[in-house]
């Protein structure tokens, strides 16, 4: 019986425990999302988790249109979508390449791309501001696409190289001997088998750049950078003259539509998101 | 069959190659030439000047108060997110009643699952903003604004309390990783192991220690040195919650924004670079060690 009692009492004080880590997760964004319709009074002195007394939607499009946030979300959109796109191309290539044919220097290579995982980029920040500014792509989105996928290409070749070696040569060679080419092998027939690896791969770069802060801080910067700016950079600007324009509820609008869409996505996909990001810990 | 091998091959490496070469590769090689180096923005000449920038690191204050900082997050952060993690995932995997001899996560398992491990999607510095509306220093920050519901006069988290409010937020954001993490290696211990320890006699709290932890200590060291890593960083956070960015008066100062700080903003690329060069000796030498320190003999089940 003493199990049972145990049992009980475990489950008991764990429910509480684990009942009070989900609040501490989400009460701060629950009050992000309810002071985004608050008076700047009700969020000074108001009860923080209180509804407001009137819900008054013009915080967001201050937001979208004073605060650029809708330049800032185009931006990020624009950057993260064709770096993710370069990053898995170039990626599954190399990875593809390095995983299935042999020639001399294909272990050389393979380890000079990982060697990069030991790299992080706070380390490097000096000397790549100097090669992006002798590049001319200072401030510009091509300069910062190209980095992302770079500093990227690293752990997507350590991933799917592993992956590509493990599937099977039969339909590979059944493919060749028909006539297929290279190249036509790789994309019809090669990339829809390692489909599950690209989708957690992707992911895992997908919400990396999109979240990416150092970088743009560094790179998009200079005169007139500020039109080219990302979200994350945005947002902590933001944060910065809330204080002094005094427009509270702005900041938590803008907080609320950096949010909402990582949540959205997060609710539909989070079984693929969960293993994607874990993915890098479990190899 | 083995017509056009050459030309593919090389045609799908060159342009990752270059790419990887240009912004990766080669500023890691100028990184250690430009530390050796007193370059400052200001002008374009420079000279050699060996270990100089390394000798000035060792007596800058600043830098050994920011290497404390990492210290701190080094022994706290694996310490307490790994804690909590392990307990919230035993709680969720096998917390609740027992099914035809095995036990069960506690009611509301999948929710939890999802809820905690929704910070990780969320960009730091978004997370950062939200805190700094947290730890506000009067009655507009929520923490404050709560214990003043209790009589509790105003805590000055950030201008008194900086570094153990960031190590708050890391915690924060990372404790549902690991939950995934180290659920996904629970429900791959079989079974029978543990209904062979409960029909011993065995209780919830014994089961854990002697059971799931031994079995999850490969996944346990990897969390270690994720996290250790992670304590390295802190970039994100201190920019954008902190008081004059690492501030007040070095308080809550890390490596990374040093570097930003004296390479970016003041042109210091010689000092930077060694600041980089140094910053990678440690994050190394952390791994090495923690990789070496943790190893035993692997339990097999």
């Amino acid at each position: 019986m003493s199990v049972k009692k145990d049992v009980k009492l475990l489950a008991g004080a764990g429910h509480v425990m684990l009942a009070m880590w989900a609040l501490m997760v989400i009460g701060p964004l629950l009050f992000t999302f309810i002071a985004s319709f608050k008076s700047n009074t009700e969020i000074f002195l108001g009860n923080p988790f209180a509804l407001p007394a009137t819900w008054d939607f013009g915080a967001f499009g201050r937001a979208w249109r004073e605060a650029h946030i809708g330049t800032y979300f185009l931006n990020s959109v624009i950057v993260v979508g064709v770096s993710t796109f370069g990053t898995m191309l170039l990626g599954s290539m190399a990875a593809y390449v390095l995983a299935r044919y042999q020639f001399r220097f294909n272990r050389a290579i393979y380890y000079y791309f990982v060697a990069g995982l030991a790299f992080p980029v706070y380390v490097v920040l000096t000397p790549l501001y100097l090669v992006v500014q002798a590049a001319g792509l200072l401030g510009t989105h091509t300069g910062l696409i190209l980095v992302y996928i770079a500093y990227s290409l690293p752990f997507t070749i350590f991933f799917l190289a592993a992956f590509f070696k493990t599937l099977p040569n039969a339909v590979a060679e059944a493919a060749l001997i028909d006539g297929a080419s290279h190249t036509k092998l790789f994309f019809r027939v090669m990339l829809p088998m390692a489909k599950p690896g690209l989708v957690s791969i992707t992911i895992f770069n997908l919400i990396g750049q999109w979240n990416q802060y150092v970088l743009p801080v560094a790179l998009l910067q200079g005169e007139g950078a500020e039109s080219k700016w990302v979200l994350t950079q945005g947002i902590a600007d933001i944060s910065t003259s809330a204080g002094y324009e005094a427009d509270w509820a702005a900041l938590f609008a803008a907080l609320t539509i950096a949010i909402i869409p990582m949540v959205a996505v997060y609710a539909f996909f989070q079984r693929q998101i969960q293993s994607g990001l874990t993915a890098g810990a479990v190899k | 069959m083995r017509h056009g091998r050459n030309p593919f091959v090389v045609g799908f490496l060159v342009t990752p190659i270059a790419l990887y070469t240009i912004f990766v590769a080669y500023p890691i090689a100028e990184l250690i030439r430009i530390s050796l180096t007193d370059w400052s923005g200001l002008s374009p000449e420079f000279t050699f000047v060996g270990l100089d920038n390394f000798g000035k690191i060792l007596t800058d204050d600043k830098v050994w108060q920011a290497v404390q900082h990492h210290l701190l997050l080094l022994i706290a952060l694996p310490l307490v997110t790994i804690a909590l993690a392990l307990l919230f995932s035993f709680l969720l995997n096998m917390g609740g009643g027992t099914r035809s001899g095995l036990a069960t996560g506690v009611w509301g398992s999948k929710f939890y699952r999802v809820v905690f491990f929704l910070p990780q999607v969320l960009a730091v510095v978004i997370v950062g903003v939200i805190f700094g509306r947290v730890y506000g220093p009067d009655q507009s920050g929520i923490l404050n604004s709560l214990l003043g519901r209790l009589n509790v006069e105003p805590v000055q988290f950030m201008a008194e309390w900086g570094m153990l409010s960031i190590l708050g937020v890391l915690i924060w954001q990372a404790v549902g990783f690991y939950v995934v993490l180290f659920s996904a290696g629970m429900a791959s211990i079989p079974g029978e192991l543990y209904e062979a320890a409960v029909i011993d006699g065995a209780s919830r709290v014994t089961v854990f220690f002697r059971i799931t932890i031994p079995l999850l200590w490969e996944t346990i060291r990897v969390a270690w040195v994720y996290l250790g890593i992670l304590a390295f960083d802190a970039f994100a956070l201190v920019m954008v919650m902190t008081i004059e960015q690492g501030g007040p008066d070095g308080d809550t100062s890390v490596l990374p924004v040093l570097i930003y700080k004296q390479g970016i903003r003041e042109s210091e690329y010689g000092y930077a670079a060694a600041l980089g060069v140094s910053l990678f000796l440690l994050t190394v030498t952390f791994a090495a060690l923690a990789l070496r320190a943790g190893r035993r003999d692997t339990l097999e089940h």
